[in-house]
């Protein structure tokens, strides 16, 4: 048997890490970005039927980047645990801040004991009802969790796209229509060229609504916010 | 959140996960819904029969616009009245709702399962089930109660849903084992069932308007309550009235305790002016 060679574990997490992150570079941007009534989840994604950003549960959504198959899997994971711990307890006990937690640990653990680490990040929103706040979290393929004040990015140029961000955006709740126009502007900029409302996929944590408070938006309802 | 989320599960039912994954969640668990294993009914029956709250008459009305659905408010244990205010007709999803009969807390926690289901497959898929897959599936869970309702703890749905694509409303009923009939204009169950389906066998026409269906409805359950002890008339001194609620393409739409006393007191003073 021939005996496995050494390779250091500094090594080996620094080399899945950089696999990682190469994959997760691949794909385009998502952004989530709060406004006055809510969070709005903007996708620089020219498929209509491939989501990238669904509902979890009456408040929370999710947006994943990456790798299709390994981010969908997470997203299903994600409704399981919502609509059991729902049905368990109560609609009111379901939160973003424990699904972000179990995906933290599973990312986490795969990203140690697995050889291959999943490419992908993802975004768990919540939008806050009766004054509290709305809470952003990003978790990273090595499961390493941010907390996020008023806008996220994940997935293709996430860093250029945030620091177009951070010189727009305004510390006052913005209209629907000026926080679309802003994350539209800020995608095609790092994207380098044009995006037309067909290729934008945009949801909704609307905290008006009753019940679920997740919308997506169609083209027409894109293209109607982003000309006025 | 570990194994039992990912693992190789594909179904995109909850059920069939509560089921894997945690069967002492699912209506009545415990018992011997667990095992699989059916109890001869002589020897649990009577003791179940008499200690577990039971709901009684539920209908449901096709019109012109989709269906109307109502049930009555009492749950009674043996001799005694259990509960004057309990709710039987729930709202499913945005095109379905559910009326039951039974035993009460095995019912209610049906068609909270039933909810969950629904919503939980619409997000798994991004697309909603359609009528008649909601419909089978709500007779699978029927099916799935077999070994409970040989105790006494019987669950008896009858559905109602809207079909987007055909553009009409649809009921549904079940018998015990899971089989499923569609009915094509109205349909009651319960211990009161048999009296609601006469006065609706009597008064339905095909295609009747909103005020109509409402009032056919809310007769039958009347006639029901008169002929049957499990069954709750209006309330007139507590001010509890039979629930309903129409199952249209405008969404599920609860019909208001206003509207519902207002078909009653006028049920009522017509029926006084015949005794005097």
């Amino acid at each position: 048997m021939p005996l496995p060679y050494y390779v250091s574990p500094e090594q080996m997490m620094q080399d899945k890490a950089e696999y990682a992150k190469k994959g997760i570079a691949k794909g385009r941007s998502i952004i989530a970005m709060e406004y006055a009534d809510g969070v709005l989840l903007t996708a620089d994604n020219p498929s209509a039927s491939l989501h990238k950003i669904s509902e979890v549960y009456d408040n929370i959504a999710f947006a994943g980047a990456g790798k299709y198959s390994e981010f969908e899997n997470l997203r299903k994971a994600g409704i399981r645990h919502a609509d059991l711990k729902g049905f368990m307890y109560s609609r009111e006990d379901v939160t973003a801040r424990s699904l972000a937690n179990g995906y933290s640990q599973s990312l986490g653990t795969i990203f140690s004991q697995e050889i291959k680490p999943l490419e992908v990040e993802i975004l768990v929103v919540q939008v806050g009802v009766n004054g509290q706040p709305n809470e952003i979290y990003r978790i990273s393929f090595d499961g390493s969790i941010i907390d996020e004040k008023n806008f996220a990015v994940i997935g293709g140029r996430a860093e250029a796209v945030q620091s177009v961000l951070k010189d727009k955006i305004s510390t006052e709740p913005t209209a629907l229509g000026a926080a679309l126009a802003l994350c539209v502007s800020a995608l095609e900029q790092t994207a380098n060229q044009k995006l037309p409302p067909e290729g934008l996929e945009v949801a909704l944590l609307d905290r008006n609504r009753l019940g679920r408070k997740f919308r997506r938006l169609s083209v027409a309802d894109v293209r109607r916010l982003l000309s006025d | 959140m570990k194994s039992p989320y990912f693992s190789d599960f594909e179904s995109s039912s909850f059920f069939d996960f509560l089921t894997e994954h945690r069967p002492g969640l699912l209506p009545g668990a415990g018992k011997t819904a667990s095992t699989g294993r059916a109890v001869p009914p002589e020897q649990t029956a009577q003791g179940a029969h008499l200690t577990v709250p039971h709901a009684t008459t539920v209908l449901a009305v096709k019109y012109r616009d989709g269906v109307v659905i109502a049930g009555d408010r009492r749950a009674t244990e043996g001799f005694q009245i259990a509960d004057r205010r309990i709710e039987k007709v729930f709202k499913i999803d945005d095109w379905s709702a559910m009326a039951i009969a039974g035993a009460a807390g095995p019912c209610i926690e049906m068609a909270k399962l039933f909810q969950t289901e629904l919503e939980h497959y619409e997000k798994l898929e991004g697309v909603p089930l359609s009528c008649e897959g909601k419909a089978n599936k709500l007779g699978q869970m029927v099916k799935a109660n077999l070994p409970l309702a040989f105790q006494g703890l019987i669950v008896m749905p009858l559905f109602a849903g809207y079909d987007v694509k055909r553009s009409e409303g649809r009921i549904f009923k079940y018998d015990l084992a899971g089989g499923r009939y569609e009915e094509s204009d109205y349909h009651a169950i319960g211990s009161g069932g048999k009296d609601a389906r006469n006065t609706m066998r009597e008064h339905f026409r095909k295609n009747m308007a909103e005020p109509d269906a409402l009032g056919l409805a809310l007769t039958a359950l009347y006639n029901a309550a008169d002929d049957d002890v499990g069954t709750g008339g209006p309330d007139l001194v507590r001010g509890i009235y039979p629930t309903a609620k129409f199952v249209t393409a405008q969404g599920i739409v609860d019909v208001s305790d206003e509207k519902i006393r207002a078909v009653y007191d006028e049920l009522i003073a017509a029926r006084r002016s015949k005794e005097a």
